[in-house]
Parts: C-alpha cells; structure tokens; sequence
C-alpha cells in the first residue's frame, strides 16, 4: 500500500532523535553491541578499519549547494577535511566519533539529508543518470519517478528485512548511463505509441557471482511502476535464499528458477496489488513532477565560449573532454572530477565542495550531481560561463581535463579504510593514473573505463571496468586479477579474468603493456579500447599482458 | 575479519579491538587498551591468551569487536605478522591520518 509520505526534514529529524537515544543507550551500558550494531547499521553508521564510518544517501545523486555546504561543513567538524563519493550516489565519512554522529544526523536532517537504508538489508538509495533532466538524449526526467521510489520505499513496512541489500537504479536517456543491467532492478525510461513507460531488468548484480540484469517487461506503464516494483520485491522476499548470504540475491532467486517462473509469480502478485494504490503514488508522482521543473534557462550570445576555446588550449582540452551535450542550445553539462592524478578517486574537501556549491550557485542554476563514477556534474551550465567557471575550478585544482579517460578510474576505499578489504585499491588507482598522465599517453588511449575493488564484493565494480582490477590476498601478499571487457553502458558486459594476478608492483607495468599494445593493434585513433577487444577478443591481449606465455 | 586465531610460542597473538566512542584502532595491554600497537600484550599460551579475550569480549563498554591476531616479536614491541594489520598499525596510504598521526604527538593510553 503507498503512503504518500515525503521524505521530509520532520521525519529525518525524528529519526536523528530516536539514533541519538540509542547512541546514549549504548554509551552508558543499557544496549550491547549486538543490540546496537543492527540500529547503527540503520542509521548508516559501520565500523571500518580504522574508525566509524557514516554513509549518507544523495538521493538520484542530486544535491543543493546548502546541502553540500552542509557535507562540508561535517567533513570539517565531524571528520579530517574530506568526504568520499560512491559509486552509489552516496558520499561516506571515514573518521566520525560514534559520539558526533547524532549531531551529524541533526544537521543533515536540517538540510533533508539523512543516512536511512544506507546499510542494511532495505532498498538502497535509488540511483539514476548524473545528467537526469539536463540530457540531450532525455526520454524523460527520470528523477521524480526516483522520488516517488524513495518515498515508496522509504520505512516501507513490508521491505525491511528483505533476503540482502536491494538496490534499484532508473536511466532516462536512450544511452542508459545508470548501469541498469547490474542492478536487482533496473528501470530505462521508453516511449511507446506516444506513451512513457519503462522496460524493466531484474537481476543484475555483481560481487562474488556476477550476472547482469534480464528484461521481465519491456514495457510498463509508467501509472504501474510502484505496484509492478512492490510485487518483484515482494516475489524476492518470499523466495529469496535466506541460508547463505552470498545467495541471497534476486540475481540467485531469478537465476535459480529462471526468469519465466520468476515473472509469472511477479505478475500473479501485480494482479492482486496494483488495486492498493489507488491513485495515490500518481498524485504523488504529479508533485514531484513540479519540483523537478526545469530552471529558467537563458537565450543568450555564446561565442565566447568558442573564442577562448580557440585561443586557449588548456581550457579547449578540459571542454572538449569534460562537457555533456545538453537538450538546451547554449547549455552543457559540466564534469568536474575528483580524479587528479595523485588524488584518492572521489575524494572531496570541504573546499572543493563549498566551491562547488558557490559556483552551482553562480553559473549552474543551484544544482549539483554525484555521479556514479564518484565525480560531480554541474547540469545545466550556460557555455558563455564556461571559461570564468574553469578559471575557478582551476584554481582549485579541480579543472583535470580527464573525464572518460585513463585516470577517470572508480576505485573503492579497498584495505586502506574497508574491512571487507583484502587489498588495498587506491594507491594502485593512484599510480595507474599518474603514470599514464607521465607518459603523455592519456590523451591518445582515449576514452577508458578502468574500474578497481579491493574485495569480491565488486564496490568498484570491476567487472565493468574495460579494464578491471581486483585485490586479493595471495598468501599474505597483495595480489590483482585483470578482468578485461567489461562494459556498464552501451552494451553491458562482465569483464573476463585476463589470467593470473599481478603483485602490487607488476599491475602498472602490465597495464602499461596492455595499452601500448592496444595503440598498436586499433584501427585508427577513432577506435576505442573495448570496440578493438571486441573486434580481435582477448588473445593478443592477453599475450601483452603475459608476454612470457605469448608464443607457445 | 581475519579467521579465528590461537596464539602459541612460535606463534604469538595480540588482542585489538576499536575504541567504542571514538573508533579507533585499540590494542590490549597489561593495564586496559592502548593505542600504541606496540605496548600490546603478547600472547604465546592458549589459555591465557582465551581467557584474555573472553575479558576483552567483557569490556563492551569500552571496546568494539574484540579479536587475537597474529603478531611477532619485533625489537620495540609486538609487530603486525599481516598486512592488513600493519595498515591498521600505520593510518591509510593515502593520507597520514588515524593512527599514524596521532602517534606522532602522543602515545597515548586508554
Ligand atoms: C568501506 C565501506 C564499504 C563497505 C563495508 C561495503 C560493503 C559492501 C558489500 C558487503 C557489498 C556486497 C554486497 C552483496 O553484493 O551482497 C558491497 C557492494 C557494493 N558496494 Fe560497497 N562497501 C563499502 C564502500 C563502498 C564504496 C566507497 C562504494 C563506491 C565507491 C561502494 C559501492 C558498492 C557497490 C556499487 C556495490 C554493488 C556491487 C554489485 O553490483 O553487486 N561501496 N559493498
Ligand atoms: S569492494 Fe570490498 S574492499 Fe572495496 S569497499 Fe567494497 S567491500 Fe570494501
């Protein structure tokens, strides 16, 4: 049944009070560990390697510059300076005291921010399109429809002790760019006959057993989204595996019964539920509609954004990789990364995210994005701004003109902050990312996904990576795998292991060899990596990677 | 986690554990916990070494996920027989943080 609540600041706040109670509890003996660690798990609070860590959703990824003043504002009170994005929309807090993080939870409750099913076996954060409603290949605004899921799924009675985690993401552009097909559910935005609606995939997902997603409905009305979604989650919670956890997937249950049995029972479910709404998540659906209004864009003159483009080479090569085409003539959508070579990937500082939030506020219409691959877009930039926005993003060390490219790697916190971890990821992101940039080679690789894990659990998902990396533990010794042909997007593919594992100080090397082989074996400059593994399949890449075993 | 882990002579243990209010990395010691891994306790008998934990498991007011792990016998104390507890020992890679830092400025007991 839906319950048109907003996810609004009374009910984050309320929340906030009932976790301070429960922190107290804990403090002064009346809770145990077990008792608590499930209510902190709620609240978004783990235990890591060397601290506490605290994840907080950005919900669809979309963020106003008072709430990132605020995650600045925390960085520098609460934590050492920094925050980290995910590759899930959220950002974490790697160093808070268990006895600040009631405080944390009041202030983001003052901005609507909050750290609900950010943990535990819920539906997570739904994730969408960093571009979502400023695209030049927009079907439709995927983002109210991803608030009408979190209101939905927010405390949902029925969903809070599913099988495992559930994690739902939506892409509203015809080039789906919100990785539908790794998700238990995920959801493109179509047209037919005049009519929006949404061809669903269940069962994606990638960890230990990676699979990706099937299509159970090519269309879907867009009046049937909730109850179509409630039934495949309630299909799951029934039949979900509950005896081991590594099992207990959609991507296992669809996998395991197969998708025909699977979907029948998804559709006997609809039949009974979809009468429950009644109406009331489509008038829900129409306010958000209304928030999400598009800002008030401006015609005007933008040739001076092609004079300096003409003029000055640094800034053509940041706005020629960094910029988004935008629906709107004049607009663009900027990239800004958080990969400069030697950075922790998607590491941000409470400056760089106070400037961000002046400068969405000068030049972007006050809107920001996290995006999936732990950058930040501004989406809706007039381009006669463009060069005074990267003067500043410049001087803040936030102009790398690398989006899509080598050192644009999604890399998980690995061993240096997870306890999951069996190897470390970032000083290996760090290193690949400044030895291409030494070699001068970057620009002539050309677009490149590499993506790093330090677990099976795939948080950097690695098999989606053209080039992937995962850390191991081989005997005590950090240990890579290569997978290669990975691809989230256009056409999605799990990356195949290359071969065996490189030690820590091998992986550049090998990669570096990868690469050059690659400029060698493309057609011309136009062919990127993954179109040249797909055209002659992994062999002569492989026998870079393994020169040893080459000829045999 | 590392897997269940027994000490004995040839393979002495430590017991650590996070500090329950502020999370950092803590390390058993003769007198309560310490952050310096190297006032650690070090545990070559079983029996001590189990009755030892279970007064760790004990101390939930003060602690967080109590566990023995391998170390050695280094020149200046107990040293970590495993990477993952030597980063635990020295802060992430990318920023001198945790317990690196604040070992520099103090060797403090809990
Ligand atoms: C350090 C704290 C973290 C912990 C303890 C953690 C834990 C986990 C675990 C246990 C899983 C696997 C669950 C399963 O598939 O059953 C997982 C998956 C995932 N994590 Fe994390 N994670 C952490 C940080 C991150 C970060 C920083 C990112 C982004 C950079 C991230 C993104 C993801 C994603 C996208 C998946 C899903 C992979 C899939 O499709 O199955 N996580 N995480
Ligand atoms: S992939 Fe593993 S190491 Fe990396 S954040 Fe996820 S759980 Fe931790």
């Amino acid at each position: 049944m839906f319950d048109a609540r907003p996810v609004d600041t009374d009910y984050v706040r309320h929340r906030a009070a009932q976790f301070r109670a429960q922190v107290a509890r804990r403090l002064d003996g009346s809770l145990t560990e077990e008792e608590f660690r499930p209510l902190r798990l709620m609240n978004g609070v783990y235990l890591q390697l060397h601290a506490y860590m605290l994840r907080i959703a950005v919900p669809y990824g979309t963020i106003s510059p008072d709430q990132m003043r605020m995650l600045a504002h925390l960085a520098e009170n609460y934590d050492k300076g920094y925050g980290h994005w995910t590759t899930r929309q959220n950002i974490q807090f790697n160093w808070p005291k268990l006895v600040d993080i009631p405080d944390m939870l009041d202030h983001l409750a003052s901005v609507g921010l909050h750290a609900i099913q950010t943990s535990g076996n819920t539906i997570r954060n739904t994730t969408t399109d960093a571009f979502a409603g400023a695209a030049q290949d927009e079907i439709a605004d995927p983002r109210p429809y991803a608030e009408l899921i979190r209101s939905w799924s927010t405390d949902h009675a029925e969903f809070q002790f599913l099988p495992r985690k559930f994690k739902i993401a939506i892409s509203g552009g015809a080039r789906d760019r919100a990785l539908v097909a790794a998700h238990d559910i995920g959801l493109r935005l179509v047209q037919r006959d005049g009519q929006t609606g949404f061809e669903v995939w269940v069962g994606g997902g990638l960890g230990r057993t990676p699979m990706l997603g099937q299509v159970i409905r090519d269309f879907l009305p867009e009046g049937d989204l909730l109850p179509y979604l409630e039934s495949i989650i309630a299909t799951y919670n029934l039949s979900g595996r509950r005896d081991n956890k590594y099992k207990a997937r959609i991507k296992i249950t669809v996998s395991e019964r197969g998708l025909d049995v699977f979907k029948a029972e998804v559709e006997d479910e609809f039949s009974r539920r979809r009468h429950d709404f009644r109406g009331a998540d489509q008038e829900a659906l129409a306010g958000f509609r209304d928030r999400f209004a598009p800002p008030a864009f401006r015609n005007a003159p933008f040739d001076g954004f092609e004079a300096e483009r003409k003029a000055n080479p640094a800034f053509r090569s940041w706005a020629d990789t960094n910029l988004h085409s935008h629906r709107i003539e004049g607009y663009t959508s900027v990239i800004v990364t958080f990969k400069a070579p030697g950075a922790t990937p998607g590491d941000a500082s409470a400056e760089q995210m106070r400037l961000l939030a002046d400068l969405a506020e000068r030049y972007g219409h006050a809107d920001l994005r996290i995006s999936h691959d732990q950058n930040v877009v501004l989406p809706h930039v007039h381009k006669s701004d463009l060069p005074a926005l990267y003067l500043a993003l410049r001087e803040a060390g936030l102009a790398t003109a690398n989006a899509g490219l080598t050192s644009d790697i999604i890399a998980c916190p690995g061993m240096d902050y997870c306890t999951l971890a069996t190897a470390r990821s970032i000083p290996i992101a760090q290193e690949i990312a400044e030895h291409f940039r030494a070699e001068g080679l970057e620009e002539e690789i050309g677009k490149l996904n590499i993506r790093i894990s330090g677990c099976i659990n795939a948080c950097g998902h690695h098999h989606l990576g053209h080039i992937g990396i995962l850390g191991l533990d081989r005997a005590g010794v950090e240990n890579y795998q290569i997978t290669l042909g990975g691809d989230g997007y256009d056409i999605p593919a799990i990356g195949q292991r290359a071969g065996a594992g490189f030690p820590a100080e091998e992986v550049v090397p090998a990669i570096d060899r990868l690469l050059r082989a690659y400029l060698e074996l493309r057609e011309d400059a136009g062919e990127p990596f993954i179109d040249a593994y797909r055209r002659l399949g992994p062999a002569p890449f492989k026998a870079a990677l393994y020169p040893e075993t080459a000829d045999a | 986690m590392s897997k269940a882990f027994t000490p004995t002579t040839a393979k002495p243990g430590v017991i650590t554990a996070n500090d329950l209010r502020e999370g950092h990395n803590v390390w058993m010691c003769d007198d309560g916990w310490t952050a310096d891994p190297a006032q650690a306790t070090l545990f070559e008998d079983e029996a001590i070494a189990e009755l030892a934990l279970l007064k760790a498991i004990g101390q939930s007011d003060l602690v967080v996920g109590p566990y023995m792990v391998e170390a050695r016998r280094g020149p200046n104390g107990p040293e970590p027989a495993h990477f993952r507890e030597a980063f635990r020992q020295t802060g992430p890679s990318n920023y001198y943080h945790g317990i690196q830092a604040a070992k520099k400025t103090e060797a403090s007991h809990v």
